[in-house]
């Protein structure tokens, strides 16, 4: 009786989904191997980090300690976290107000204008490379925050899934408030806004980061050391380390780490602004 | 519920107010001031991409016409840049180069990605944690991911080396040799993009309303014939979105990775097209000649957009 009722319970445990679960198990573990022999590898010493095992066998933390000492390795995070950060949150208002006047406003030459952003959505930014750091510096803004941020900003990408996530929102929300007497940007802070709060921190995780992660455009309009992101940072410590294996694992593994917990703790944010850019 | 009562009221008392008296002025006020806020909502991110992607994308072909060097001197050479590039037998092989990428990542990340979501997709016991093995490089920068598989792929000392050692196997310069650096590339792609593409033909198997198996189930098909009759062609719009996606994520990307891990070496055998825009313009400061190789690019990306836009009619990618 109760074996039955165990098998009814835990029907995931039969014998084809355990056959299917080994062969998951061994193409996740295959997967995170590069990144676990990262780690594993800042914690050996310079002798041992070309051996065959994973573990470290005299576990150290000196790796991380002439990282953070040789380097300004903090004053790069801090860099990037501003950059990151500020996109970010630029990005996601200007963002979801220009959605919101896409999708919930009629007016004249409206269509027009959706087009125009649409026919840029493939134009990322390494494709405009050249022109736009010609544009950046022309604007004086090479070697300087808004330099970092200002371009990195805007894309159509954003406008797009915001537009499709407020076309799918009902025609009454705004009525109500409409003849309230409410003015439209009323209506966008105080009914559309918190209506989106699910899609805006998706695309926050999202936007946040691709920005960490970004590295040609710092690498391109910047060559002061001080606004060093972090990225840019491990590149220029490999060229001065190479052959170094442990100081560059530890530091590449000091740049992983914050991408890391945010995929730890925001995993569903990630997977559904990746669902949402199905264009569904 | 108590907002669909509201909305319901409010619809009415919109239609009373539509009455003949004075409804011609009071619409074309409201008009007016949507406009007037349709105009300040859309104001910063138009100016936006106005300076920062529809005048480098102008610029990009103007540039094209100019001779022009890192410290801003101009000079108008007409078609210059583009006969040049015709005559340049490195651009054709980045070309090359950056088709072979495409033929490489495009089919070899759609059949792992497709095959990942449909393992996934079953009830297996600690699916939750598979996935997410799966998926995490994707959060990598590329930076990090470039570092890590130089230093499994280091000759003789490098975790790859004696894995091929330990089976007999004689060792391989996998990102030195010429004739191995891109499908190295190739393969380090796959393994750090392959996690969004799962994502993605998960979130389109499981549109697949579960019926459609259970009749063909009663039917006799089997688990190919489902496959084939079912799976396949109602996952054709998400197959549509991921093609394209790769596509330009190939063409596009890739510039990082490139960067740090091979330098576009050995023998140019990894620069592709995007990176050699980069190494024209920054490491050699022909910005002009850059710029026109760059256009091409914009003009690539351009068309895509066009055939996406027609195909999904305005970037609907769903089955009716």
């Amino acid at each position: 009786m109760t074996e039955t009722r165990r098998r009814g319970q835990d029907s995931r445990w039969t014998r084809p989904r355990v056959a299917l679960m080994i062969l998951g198990i061994a193409l996740g573990l295959l997967t995170i191997f590069p990144l676990a022999w990262m780690v594993g590898g800042s914690f050996k010493t310079a002798a041992e980090v070309n051996s065959a095992s994973l573990l470290p066998a005299h576990p150290t933390l000196d790796n991380y300690r002439y990282v953070f000492t040789q380097v300004p390795f903090l004053r790069y995070m801090l860099n990037s976290f501003i950059v990151s950060a500020t996109v970010t949150v630029l990005a996601l208002w200007f963002h979801s107000m220009a959605a919101y006047a896409l999708a919930r406003l009629q007016f004249k030459g409206r269509d027009t204008i959706f087009l125009l952003i649409f026919s840029t959505l493939l134009v990322s930014l390494p494709v405009i490379l050249i022109p736009t750091f010609v544009v950046v510096r022309s604007l004086g803004l090479v070697d300087s925050y808004a330099g970092l941020i200002v371009p990195a900003v805007f894309n159509a990408f954003g406008i797009f899934l915001l537009r499709q996530f407020y076309v799918s929102l009902p025609a009454e929300l705004e009525e109500a408030a409409l003849v309230d007497g409410a003015g439209y940007w009323r209506i966008y802070r105080s009914v559309i806004l918190p209506l989106s709060r699910p899609i805006l921190s998706a695309l926050a995780v999202f936007f946040f980061l691709a920005n960490w992660n970004s590295f040609v455009w710092p690498l391109t309009i910047t060559s002061d050391p001080d606004l060093r992101v972090v990225q840019l940072g491990i590149a220029t410590f490999q060229q001065q380390y190479a052959g170094d294996w442990n100081y560059v694992l530890a530091a590449a593994t000091v740049a992983a780490l914050p991408t890391l917990l945010i995929f730890f703790f925001f995993q569903r944010q990630i997977v559904e602004s990746i669902k949402n850019a199905g264009f569904k | 519920m108590t907002a669909v009562t509201v909305s319901r009221t409010a619809g009415r008392a919109r239609v009373g107010a539509g009455s003949p008296t004075g409804s011609s002025t009071g619409k074309a006020a409201q008009e007016r001031r949507r406009r007037r806020a349709a105009f300040w909502f859309l104001l910063p991110d138009s100016l936006g991409l106005l300076v920062f992607v529809v005048v480098p994308m102008i610029l990009a072909v103007v540039l094209g016409f100019f001779r022009m060097d890192g410290f801003g001197s101009f000079q108008f050479i007409g078609l210059g840049n583009y006969t040049r590039m015709a005559g340049d037998p490195q651009f054709w092989s980045s070309v090359r180069i950056t088709l072979l990428y495409l033929v490489g990542v495009v089919p070899a990340i759609f059949v792992v990605g497709l095959a990942l979501a449909l393992l996934v997709q079953q009830r297996i016991p600690f699916v939750g944690a598979i996935r997410s093995a799966l998926f995490v490089p994707y959060v990598i920068s590329l930076v990090v991911v470039a570092m890590v598989w130089e230093f499994m792929l280091s000759e003789r000392t490098g975790v790859v080396s004696r894995l091929l050692g330990a089976v007999g196997m004689d060792d391989l310069a996998f990102l030195g040799e010429p004739s191995l650096a891109l499908g190295t590339v190739v393969v380090i792609t796959v393994w750090f993009q392959m996690g969004y593409y799962m994502v993605i033909f998960l979130a389109g198997l499981q549109d697949i309303p579960g019926e459609y198996y259970e009749a063909a189930r009663i039917d006799g098909a089997n688990a190919w014939q489902r496959f084939r009759t079912i799976t396949l062609p109602l996952l054709r719009p998400t197959s549509f979105f991921v093609v394209i996606t790769a596509t330009v994520s190939v063409i596009t990307g890739g510039l990082d990775l490139v960067f740090v891990l091979t330098g576009g070496g050995p023998a140019g055998s990894t620069t592709l097209l995007i990176f050699y825009v980069y190494e024209q313009a920054f490491l050699f400061g022909e910005l002009g000649y850059a710029a026109a190789i760059g256009s091409v690019l914009v003009v690539v990306m351009l068309a895509w957009s066009a055939l996406m836009f027609a195909v999904t009619r305005g970037g609907r990618f769903d089955n009716d």
